[in-house]
This record gives structure tokens, sequence and C-alpha cells, in this order.
């Protein structure tokens, strides 16, 4: 029985190692998108990454509640109000490197520097291709118009990316115009929301609504698995603030053991080098200006992006539900 | 521990007293004392939420959605709490009681939907049957209109429909046991005194299964509570959706908390009532007595009988079945690789593990409520077993804040008197995450344990006692042989229900851990649901093993 005890303890004891030149990410970013990079990264370094995936809240809880003992060196994860989150948390330490603010545009950035955007999606409509004319699609504002009354589908208002998106509307029309908008698209609703923005896409496909608004990678996720789907996307407010963007993104933690080797890792992750693979993988834009779009995606043709920091995302991502339980949208 | 365990003297029979005389706490309340306080350290990290008031969140909530969502849930909880009452009583009267072409194959094909996540079946009813769907696309290119009438999936009764066939296997596999075991002498007796076969389901069999109903029961509503994945896919809000509102949405780990430990407060209350609603009632029965013969149901009313559960079947398991297995081969020569063998060892070796710890965990509980049936021992044992009703990523953060907070302690303490900190010890440690799974899972094991135990009749043990056998002979040759059903059935639904489980595997296992139901995550919170049916599928696989191996151990010694 003693020997039992012991090997447990000694099992307990030896699994959480962490040797010096082993980096540790807590990652809200897929397995499946991240993998290849690091991989590609010890190959060329040496250097190793453990990681453990997971949604963005257990993960900063779990940062936060082991604090200085924690083995996170970096932070990854989807969508700006969850890294505003992590450094309002005060779990994100602060990375001056010259090498990020070259490769990642000011807006895409935490204006304190510690998130930094890897990886750009774009939030824009969706239609049938059967159904809506040319020109009769303008912005997200307009889909609130009664024209649209039986026509909309919609992703559930749970999911972050729409309360980015709403947060940005509201940073940019204020609250009350903001919420009559978001009144608007509810009354114009064909169906209940759905749970995710491929059903979002195949209820059009199918018939039951002509427009949606949907990230662009589900769109070329599901073109590629049905060709012949008669979707295609506009990109809405051309002539005003460009279309809704939003970012995945990492910062190196505040208790991170291995900071300098933490901070090399996202410097790699924004270069040239690593920028096309990070956003090809998952049909996402390079956040790196100088790097191009993968061929599938810049099929899709290009747009004017909104520009304003993406970071307003988090701060008005409370006010943004808040409004959205208010409009009925669910 | 053993010497007390079979002590004839500390039998329920022997000191009726025992609730009103003040007495010494004795070893019983110690060891169910130790285990809810394993389980009661999360539950206060949780219930300390409330030391910051979060009264803004509140107000919003109050305003806006928690009528509805309070309406939700409990129509929810009324549906799959009839739903599954009906269905597995049913089904385990007719499979254990009865005789009918196909009886044998039903009794264990049925216990199969157990194998799927309710987020699995989510998914796949929502996928063939919404209006984008392969049947009703059918459906409109055969009536040559887009206007033709369709039952809404997702609607409320599309939910409960769902809920009911994920979570009626804990109420059959409970009652079918309860029916198996009840003694032909108690059932003859019946019969003798002149009650038909209805009268006996009636009077005698379903009263003398309550308590396993009501366990079986109580852990699919426990479910239902703690569920997000189903009704997320569903879009249906419930308390739960509040829980991870506040969380996720407005991040507030407090709010969060401070709504899931209301839910625990309801789950804690009517635990204790059910229990003490039926605390005088005995449910001893001669157990050994023999097989009760069968009611036949010959000619039309048997093919009948075999007819509607084969559409069950096809309904709660096949159909889902297949569509996976269909999905899978989409993606299998993309996405199958060496390390799926790695991912299905880790899962079972968990659930293994986690299920005999679990099951041990809730003999000893089982054990202190027999042995001293006072107001502690309820207390305690009800208090060990609320770790079910929480929201699994709630629960989870609970244990990994305590193990931190454990870590972070012994971290100091190194410190302060000048050693070499020794990082994390237990945080990240599969120690952990095995606990986490315990304390999860506690209820699981406890009800089927603590229903069978109920009904050993304690002269049993006694005449064992005094004709010389040691307290350990008697656990041996009475009690574990007797307990069998229910320890199989314990061990079954915790090994099935750990390598399923999401939120406490994701966030507490060990680097390089991964398990399928973590892979199902990873596929499935981006939408890629066909890419999840391939770790889906394998997990029904994995799933099954464990239902064939103990399923069929069992049938056969009961035979």
């Amino acid at each position: 029985m003693k020997k039992y005890l012991l090997s447990l303890f000694a099992l307990v004891i030896a699994f959480p190692a962490y040797a010096a030149d082993t980096i540790t990410v807590y990652s809200a970013r897929k397995e499946h998108l991240i993998k290849p990079l690091f991989d590609a990264y010890t190959e060329k370094t040496g250097v190793k990454i453990q990681y453990i995936t997971d949604k963005a809240g257990p993960l900063l809880a779990r940062i936060k509640a082991e604090g200085r003992n924690t083995p996170a060196d970096l932070f990854m994860t989807v969508d700006a109000g969850n890294l505003w989150q992590a450094a309002e948390k005060g779990v994100l330490a602060v990375t001056d490197s010259k090498i990020l603010e070259t490769n990642i545009p000011v807006h895409l950035r935490d204006p304190e520097n510690r998130w930094f955007g890897l990886s750009v999606r774009a939030r824009t409509i969706v239609y049938s291709t059967e159904r809506i004319k040319d020109g009769e699609l303008t912005t997200y504002e307009d889909l609130a118009d009664a024209k649209w009354k039986g026509r909309l589908c919609l992703r559930t208002s749970k999911k972050v990316y729409n309360q980015s998106l709403v947060a940005m509307l509201i940073a940019r029309h204020g609250e009350e115009r903001t919420e009559q908008l978001v009144k608007g698209w509810v009354t114009n609703l064909a169906t209940a929301p759905f749970s995710n923005d491929t059903k979002t896409m195949e209820a059009i496909a199918a018939g039951q609504c002509d427009v949606g608004i949907v990230n662009t990678y589900y769109f070329g996720r599901l073109k590629k698995k049905k060709p012949e789907i008669k979707l295609a996307l506009f990109w809405p407010n051309q002539d005003s603030t460009g279309v809704h963007v939003n970012v995945s993104g990492a910062g190196v933690t505040k208790h991170a053991k291995n900071r300098d080797a933490a901070t090399k890792l996202l410097e790699w992750l924004s270069s040239p080098e690593a920028q096309g693979k990070f956003a090809s993988l998952n049909m996402e834009y390079p956040v790196n200006p100088a790097v191009e779009a993968d061929d599938v995606v810049k099929a899709w043709g290009e747009f004017k992006s909104d520009d304003l920091n993406v970071s307003s995302a988090g701060a008005m991502q409370t006010t943004a539900i808040k409004l959205m339980d208010r409009a009925g949208y669910r | 521990m053993q010497e007390s365990i079979l002590d004839p003297r500390s039998e329920p029979d022997n000191n009726r007293l025992a609730g009103f005389l003040p007495r010494k706490p004795n070893k019983w309340h110690y060891t169910s004392g130790a285990l809810a306080l394993l389980v009661a350290v999360p539950l206060l990290v949780v219930f300390s939420g409330w030391l910051k008031p979060e009264t803004e969140i509140w107000s919003h909530l109050a305003d806006t959605i928690l009528d509805q969502l309070v309406i939700n849930t409990i129509k929810l909880v009324v549906g799959v709490g009839i739903g599954v009452v009906i269905l597995g009583v049913s089904l385990a009267w007719l499979t254990a009681r009865c005789e009918f072409p196909g009886r044998k194959w039903f009794d264990w094909l049925l216990m199969l939907p157990m194998a799927m996540p309710a987020y699995v079946l989510a998914f796949v009813a929502i996928g063939l049957l919404d209006f984008s769907g392969p049947v009703q696309t059918a459906l409109r290119t055969w009536a040559g209109t887009s206007n033709i009438w369709f039952p809404e999936i997702r609607s409320t009764g599309g939910l409960i429909t769902v809920m009911v066939i994920a979570f009626y296997p804990y109420v059959y596999m409970m009652a079918r046991t309860a029916f198996i075991t009840q003694g032909r002498s108690t059932l003859e007796a019946a019969r003798m005194l002149g009650a038909g076969s209805y009268g006996v389901f009636w009077r005698i069999a379903l009263p003398m299964a309550r308590p396993a109903i009501a366990a079986g029961t109580t852990l699919a509503l426990m479910e239902t509570l703690a569920d997000f994945g189903t009704v997320a896919t569903f879009n249906y809000d419930t308390f739960t959706t509040a829980i991870y509102q506040a969380w996720f949405g407005f991040f507030s780990l407090q709010a969060a908390s401070q709504l899931a430990s209301i839910l625990l407060l309801l789950v804690f209350v009517s635990l204790m009532l059910e229990k003490s609603s039926r605390s005088k009632s005995k449910y001893h029965d001669s157990m050994r007595s023999g097989e009760p013969p069968r009611l036949h149901l010959s000619g039309w009313r048997g093919w009948t009988v075999s007819g509607l559960l084969a559409l069950l079947f096809l309904i709660a398991f096949l159909a889902p079945f297949i569509q996976l297995c269909l999905w899978s081969i989409e993606v299998i020569t993309t996405d199958f690789d060496e390390r799926y063998l790695g991912l299905l060892g880790h899962t079972l070796l968990l659930g293994a593990l986690a299920a005999t710890v679990t099951v041990i965990a809730g003999m000893v509980l089982g054990f202190a409520r027999r042995f001293q049936p006072d107001r502690t021992t309820l207390v305690t044992t009800s208090l060990a077993t609320l770790g079910y009703a929480l929201p699994g990523s709630v629960l989870a953060v609970g244990i990994m804040v305590a193990a931190s907070g454990f870590d972070n302690g012994i971290n100091n303490l190194f410190e302060s008197i000048g050693l070499d900190m020794p990082g994390q010890i237990l945080g990240g440690s599969l120690l952990a995450l095995v606990l986490a799974y315990v304390i999860r899972f506690m209820a699981v094991a406890f009800g089927p344990i603590e229903t069978v135990l109920s009904r050993i009749r304690p002269s049993l043990p006694e005449a064992a006692r005094s004709l010389g056998a040691t307290s350990s002979q008697t656990l041996k040759a009475i009690y574990l042989p007797l307990l069998r059903p229910g320890l199989m059935t314990g061990l079954l639904l915790v090994m099935v229900d750990t390598m399923k489980e999401m939120p406490a595997t994701l966030l507490m296992r060990p680097f390089g851990w991964d398990t399928l139901a973590v892979r199902i995550y990873e596929m499935t919170s981006e939408g890629e649901w066909e890419r999840a049916a391939l770790p889906a599928i394998t997990l029904v696989f994995a799933g099954l093993i464990p239902v064939v191996l103990l399923t069929r151990r069992s049938l056969k010694r009961l035979k």
C-alpha cells in the first residue's frame, strides 16, 4: 500500500514538469489551428511548446487562481473582448517589442501593448445569390429596415462575435440608436437565432431566409464542402465605417517563467514566415500587412475594414449584451 | 473502518432511537463528513462569490431575461422529469418482467443511448430535422412546395424529447436493477392474495422500486439543470444560460457563482425533501428468492412491444449513430491519425480510474447512511452528492481554485522558511483531475449503490455475524455479492459519464492528456459538427466497451 501511495505521489509531483526551454501556452484557439505552427517553431528553434486548450473564461480563471505559480507563459485566445478582459484582470504583462509594433497595425493590438492580434476575421453579410438583387444590400444598419422583414437569419446573441459587432456599433452610433437597430434586426428575423454561423448559412441556402451575418471563414469552410451552394459574401459599410473585424491574438502572462522565450514566439507568430500559415489554417486574414491572404480568401474580394481599435469591443461588451437582452435578441 | 462496516449493533433496526438520542459523532460521521468536505471545498469557492456584490448584473437580469429563464427551466425540468420516468420505468418493466420477441436483445440495446452524449444527440437531431436538414429538404422536394408543415425541432418540445432520450437510461438502468432483483416470494405472495399482474405492478413492484426510480430521476434532472451544451445547441435559455452569460459575457465569475449557488441550494433542498419523504419506509426484500415468472406477451401484443422498442432504439441510438458514421467517413482520411490511440487510451484510463475511486467512495457513503441513518449523515451524504447539479465549468473552476489555493499555500510556506518553491503540486496533476471526477460524479455512483443497499434485509448480515463471521468475511460473503448489481450500475454510469465529461477535463487535464471529449470540444466549439463526428463516434464505441462488458456480466449473474 505504501509503495502505491509513494508512486502515486511521485506521479503527481512529476507531471507538472516545465523545463526552462519549454514554453507553456494556455490557448482558447483550437489545437488544430496552432499545433502546426508550434511544431514548425520547435523544428526551427528547438524550443519546445506545451499547451492546453479550453474556453477563454475558464483558462483566464485558471491563470488568475494559479497566481505567480502559473505555468502559463502565453495566453492565446480568439476575440478582442476576451483579450481585453485578460488585460483588465491583470494577468497579462506589457510587452515592449519593436518587432511586434512593426508587424501589427495599431488598431489590431492593445493600446498598452499587453496583447497583440495575430489574425483578423471579418464579420460580414452573407446572402442568397438566388434571391438578392444587385444593389439591394448596403450596410449592417440597413438590415434593420422593414424591407428585410422575414428575410434575415442571425446567430445567437450569446456568441461573442455578435457581442463584439454590436459593441462596435455602440462605439460608432451610441446606445440609443444601436438599440433601435438591434430591435429592427430582431423584428426582421425569419426564425429563431441559430447556435452557429454554419446553420445560419444553411438556412439561407435552403430558403428559410435571404441574408445573414457571419464570419468569413465559416463561409469559406462551407463553400469548400459544398462548392455549388448558392451563397456569396457582401462587404457592407464601404462608404462609411467599413467591415467589422475582430482578431485572435495572444499576450505574455504577468508571471511567465520564460518571458523572453514567449516574447520571441509571439514575434515569430507575427512575422511573415508564420503569418501566412497562421491565417490560412483557418481561412482568416493575416494581421501583418506585408503578408498576403490565402488565394481562396483573396477571391472573396478586397474590402475596407473598420479601423476603430478592436479593444473597444471588450470595453463595450457588457453594454452590448445588456442592450441585446433589452432588444429581445436571444 | 471495516470493523464498523458490519457491526450488527449499528444496523438501523437495532438503533431506531438513533435520531432521537444525543450521541457522539462516530466513524460514519467522520467518513461521510470527510467525503462531504471534499465536495464542499469547491462548493464553498462557488458560494464565496457572494462576498463581492454584483447588484448591477442582478438587476439587469431581473429586468430583462430572468423570469423567462426560470419559466424555461421549470418547463424543461418538468418535461424531462415526466418523460424519463414514463419511458425509463416502462422500458425497465418490459425488459425485466415481461417476455416478448427480442427481449434479451432489447434488455441491453436500450442502455446504449447512454453512450451518446446529449449534446451530440442534440446536434444530430437539429442537423437532420431542421428546415435546412435532409428530412425537410426531401419533403419539400417531394411536395414540390416550400410551404409544408413540419414540427419545429428547435423548440421546447424538441429539446425535451432530445433530453428524455439522452437521460432515460439513468431511470431505465436503475429501475431495471430494482425489478430484476425483486424477490419471487414477495411478488408471489401478492399474486396469491389475489392481485392481477397490473395490480402487482402498481401496488407492489412500482412502490418497491421507488428509491431506484427516484435516484435515476434525480440524476437525470441534476444533469438537465447543469447542462449547457445541449441547451446551447438548441439556443434555449435556461438558468444555466444566465450563469454562463454572467461569466463569459459580463466577465463576472462572482455573479456566475452567485447564480450557481442558488441552483445548488434548490437541488440540495429537493434532495433532502425527497429523501426524508421516504425515510420512514423500508424497502427490505428477500432479493435472492429466485426470479418470479415473467408476464408473457404473446402474439400481436408481443410483436407490438418489439416494434415500438425497435422504433425507439432506431430514434434514440441507431439514427444518430448512422449519421455520425456518415459524417466520420467524410473526414476520416484527413483527421484520423495515430494520436487517436492515445486519445482512446486516456479516455478509457481516466474513465476506469474515476469509476473505481468514485464507486468505492459511493459505497462508503452508502454504508454511512445505512449504519448511521440520522440527520447528520443525511446532510453529509446529500452534500457529498451535490457536485452533479452544478454546471460543469463552474464546478471545474471551483476545484481549480481550491487546488491552486492549496499550491499557493504550500509555496508561500516554503518561501517563508527559505526553501525553493516547488511550484504547482495539485494544479494540473492527474490526482486533481481524478478528484474532480469523484466530486462531480459522486451522485452517479451513490444512487444505484444506495438503492440496492436499502433493500438488503438487516437480518442477513446479522445472521452472518452471529454465526461468527468477521466483518471482512461478512463484507465479502454478504454485502459485495448482494451489492453487485448496484456496484456494476454505478461503475458503468460513472465510467461513461467521465468519458463524456468536458469542462473539468478541459481545464484540469495534465499537459498532453487529451481525451476524445477534448477533441469533440475542439471541433464543436467552432461549429465543425461533421469533424466532431469522428471523435464522437469513437467515444460512443469506447462507451460501448464498459456497457457490453458490465451488462453482459451482470445479466449472466442474474440469470
